[in-house]
């Protein structure tokens, strides 16, 4: 067989999912087009209120993107990825109250001051929960199952606590950012400028993830997935592979965090608790786990649900519970399978 | 010796009370098909995860081409060139063929931490993976999902995957489980035509494929290998038959 | 003064221990029999404070409080088991977790719904207030010390039926061989339902007990609920002995750790940020123990089946 032959003939052939362009592309530009439209529209309108909203649409789908990888591309179902979104939210907190202060965060054994720049802060977050995830997740992906739900969900409970209880950043009460921190060039402070930087991060968080999982990278990370003792046998070990798609996932929902701190002007162990584990959990599946676009369709709907039903009844939580219990009994694809026709490897 | 691809020598392993790997030595020579028979219970399957590294030897030692592999992980012996197929398929049953057999190729070339080129695109990887599914006839199913393939093409489809990994030597778990007469003639065809490029170490309870490909056999019995010859010697061994004697897989 | 301290405190430890080992033994037998991760345990822990609470308000008698407690969790063990949970054991784990936290939401929405977001007050009965002395000087609560004999008397009963009674050989047989019980002719759904009945009576019973100490809201399941997550990983998942031996460590490192490390950093730090720093360094503690357990032993303790 000579290569030029093999160049066509090799090839693959258009997949499942190019065939079904026309429905699942349509639904997933219409679900991206409204999401940047909206915001834009209501900024013009005068109704700041709903830019806020989408940008915090924007934010929860971007930690949703990095938990997916985890769970929906990588088979590890952490239940304590609220540990990076909170972690990237204190990195923002604790940055804009030393850059407040003009106090240096630390000055031994050499000197770091606050800053104010979104950028720095950013790179922070991100480095910051690569290298809790790295340690986390050395641990934790020796084990398997169970176990692994657990622990990700105990080693989380472990930040949470010690946030609480650890009084220099305001312990339980959390920690005020009195100034939105800063780029250069854009005034981060008018909201619609901040979604447009939320809405970049989230389709460049996309973007990565997409790009990721059709390289080798992600063909062994899918393999690792599907079954690891076959990926040993073909010569690629499994555990580096989940451990850098966990630090890579831990990352991404870090970012978030960061993004979600500034946008409240607060951050607080909520940020860190395992009800957010949960929810992001919840948010990836109602969407469709393993999908690109489930993430955002996910937490569309999810903070839609706590914002108009919650506007109705308190006790909104009491429907979630019963949308996500008919989602995970009946329908296992969630929204976007529902919408875009169901099928996800390759 | 020398010659050898593959050697184990003196293979110990015991769980609790159970020896079943009792001082076992074999090798696997260039050009050749070994086969490994033995009834239930022989200890064929704890001797199998010695050598593709699932299970570590309590005593003895693995080489393979020379290199002491004993202690080394199932990836690692893979990249070194064990390639191996198991009993119960194990391919990635929703991923197409082609994906499946690239994998190989992908470990055997560099690490996987390559983010950016897309696989479907990248024909370092497909050549390979498609000219070793070539080798096994199975060229015209390389993007159908594997759970669409028979059971013969699965079987099929693992041989691919172990000589994606260009290997100098390859472990076939009963290849021939659960196949028919038809597909196990072309499974036993394919075989003996790859012999010739790889040597195999054939763990398989058909005796017709194994008295008919096998170059040499050896004869598990309880952890110990007590008969070892080619096939008509094998035949002919009064304690092969003995331990062979009322079993129904024999 | 400072030994009085210590065995206060390593009974506080030991009475933390067996109401969390009331819990893990719960969370244990149902992952051990039917190989299901439970979130909503939590919630038969609060719905059995709530139910007891109830009762011993409308009663006047604590002990038909608690009957009614561990009752009513137990029904709705089984009912929850009945109409949900059994869809769940053939699948994976991460449907099971979103269910089991769908579940969660509804049972503290609900509870909410129904009782008012403002806690409920339960308190021991008169005669089991005040205080013993004992050896030593020491004075404890006389609640505290039946929640001891209460956990204690637990555990042995649950030894005695596992080891001895008809209902034990077959969770037993469950746990070792899934299909070898249905060989035995025995009804598997039943005994699903009966231990999972069972659990959550027993996670009702430690709800009112603890809930009489501090106070009856929504929500008091789940911190516990974390608490028994870490206990049952230690100890091993499916080991009630493990979770017995998990629970009590659990119990007594995190009681101690909380009065001892500020005490040992005020040795040498100004008395204001040894607080903070042995308060903090404290919360983190057991899951400090868990992290160094698993590095060594990644399925806990007393590792059962898997």
């Amino acid at each position: 067989m000579t290569n030029t032959t093999s160049l066509s003939k090799n090839a693959a052939p258009a997949t499942h999912a190019e065939s079904h362009f026309d429905r699942k592309g349509l639904v997933q530009m219409i679900l991206l087009g409204l999401l940047l439209l909206l915001p834009v529209a209501a900024y013009f309108l005068g109704h700041t209120y709903y830019v806020n909203l989408a940008s915090r649409v924007t934010i929860i789908a971007m930690a949703a993107v990095g938990l997916n990888l985890a769970i929906g591309y990588g088979g590890m179902v952490s239940f304590g990825h609220a540990a990076y979104f909170g972690l990237g939210g204190y990195v923002a907190g604790i940055s804009a109250y030393h850059a407040f202060d003009m106090t240096p965060f630390m000055s031994w054994p050499f000197s770091v001051p606050g800053s104010d720049s979104l950028l720095v802060v950013w790179l922070a977050a991100v480095v910051l929960c690569a290298l809790l995830a790295l340690a986390i997740g050395a641990i934790s992906l020796r084990t398997t199952g169970v176990y692994f739900i657990m622990i990700t969900l105990a080693f989380a409970q472990m930040i949470y606590y010690f946030a609480n209880s650890w009084p220099t950043y305001g312990g339980q009460d959390g920690l005020p950012i009195y100034i939105r921190n800063t780029l250069p060039l854009v005034d981060s402070s008018d909201a619609l400028t901040y979604f447009l930087i939320c809405f970049t991060g989230l389709v460049l968080a996309m973007a990565i993830t997409s790009r990721l999982m059709k390289s080798r990278f992600g063909a062994a990370l899918t393999m690792a997935r599907l079954n690891d003792v076959r990926l040993a046998t073909a010569g690629v070990s499994p555990y580096p592979i989940r451990l850098v798609a966990f630090v890579i996932s831990a990352a991404i929902t870090g970012l978030a965090g960061a993004l979600y701190a500034d946008l409240n002007g607060f951050v607080s162990p909520s940020m860190l608790s395992w009800h957010f584990s949960g929810e992001l959990m919840v948010i990836v599946i109602l969407g469709g786990v393993g999908r690109l676009y489930g993430p955002l369709a996910g937490a569309v709907l999810f903070v839609m649900m706590e914002t108009f039903l919650g506007g109705i009844t308190e006790y909104w939580q009491l429907f979630l519970g019963l949308v996500l219990l008919g989602v995970v009994l009946f329908a296992k694809h969630g929204v976007m399978g529902w919408l875009a026709g169901s099928e996800r490897n390759e | 010796m020398s010659e050898a691809v593959l050697s184990l020598q003196n293979l110990h392993k015991r769980f609790g009370a159970l020896q079943a790997t009792n001082d076992v030595s074999l090798d696997l020579k260039q050009g050749e098909i070994h086969a490994l028979i033995g009834p239930n219970g022989a200890g064929k399957s704890t001797l199998i995860g010695q050598i593709a590294g699932s299970l570590r030897p309590d005593e003895g030692r693995v080489y393979l081409a020379g290199t002491d592999i004993t202690t080394m992980s199932i990836a690692e012996r893979a990249r070194l060139g064990l390639g191996r197929s198991f009993q119960v398929s194990s391919l990635a049953e929703p991923l197409s063929v082609m994906r499946n057999v690239m994998m190989g190729v992908q470990a055997l070339q560099s690490h996987s931490f390559r983010f950016w080129k897309p696989v479907a695109r990248d024909h370092h990887l497909l050549d390979p993976a498609y000219a070793a599914l070539e080798r096994m006839q199975l060229s015209h199913r390389a993007w159908t999902p594997v759970f669409e393939l028979s059971h013969g093409e699965r079987r099929q489809v693992e041989v691919a995957c172990a000589l994606a990994l260009k290997p100098r030597a390859l472990l076939l778990d009963e290849p021939m489980a659960g196949l028919g007469p038809e597909g196990s003639a072309k499974l036993t065809e394919l075989l003996e035509a790859l012999k010739l490029e790889v040597p195999i170490l054939l763990i398989e309870h058909d005796m017709e494929a194994v008295f008919r490909l096998a170059d040499r056999i050896s004869v598990l019995v309880s952890g110990s290998v007590i008969a070892h010859g080619d096939s008509h010697a094998i035949k002919q061994d009064p304690r092969v038959r003995e331990a062979y004697l009322g079993d129904a897989d024999a | 003064m400072s030994v009085t301290l210590l065995i206060e405190q390593l009974l506080n430890g030991v009475q933390l221990g067996t109401m969390l080992f009331l819990m893990a033994s719960g969370l244990t037998l149902v992952f051990g029999v039917m190989g299901l991760i439970n979130l909503a345990h939590g919630s038969f822990y609060m719905v059995g404070a709530y139910a007891t609470a109830a009762v011993t308000a409308s009663t006047g008698s604590f002990l038909i409080g608690l009957a009614a407690g561990m009752t009513a969790a137990a029904l709705v063990g089984a009912l929850v088991e009945l109409l949900i949970i059994r869809r769940l054991y053939h699948r994976p784990h991460l449907d099971q977790v979103l269910a089991t936290f769908a579940l969660i939401l509804i049972f503290s929405e609900g509870t909410r719904w129904l009782f008012g977001s403002s806690p409920l007050w339960l308190s021991p009965p008169s005669w089991l207030t005040g205080f013993v002395t004992l050896p030593g000087e020491t004075r404890y609560p006389i609640y505290r010390l039946m929640l001891i004999g209460v956990g204690v008397a637990i555990a042995i009963g649950l030894y005695l039926l596992i080891s001895r009674t008809r209902l034990g050989m077959r969770i037993r047989a469950g746990e070792s061989d899934r299909e070898m019980i249905g060989a035995l002719g025995v009804n598997i759904a039943k005994l699903y339902t009966v231990v999972f009945a069972l659990g959550a009576a027993l996670a009702g019973l430690a709800g009112a007990l603890v809930g009489a100490l501090q106070s009856v809201q929504v929500g008091m399941g789940e911190p516990v609920l974390i608490l028994a997550f870490v206990v049952i990983v230690i100890g091993g998942i499916g080991s009630i002995k493990g979770a017995l031996f998990g629970a009590l460590l659990v119990g007594i490192v995190d009681t101690l750790g909380r009065v001892y490390l500020p005490l040992f950093f005020q040795t040498f730090m100004p008395p204001s940020e040894a607080t903070g720093v042995g308060s903090s360094l404290a919360a983190m503690l057991i899951y400090i123990l868990m992290a160094v357990i698993l590095a060594f032993k990644p399925k806990g303790l007393f590792a059962a089946n898997d």
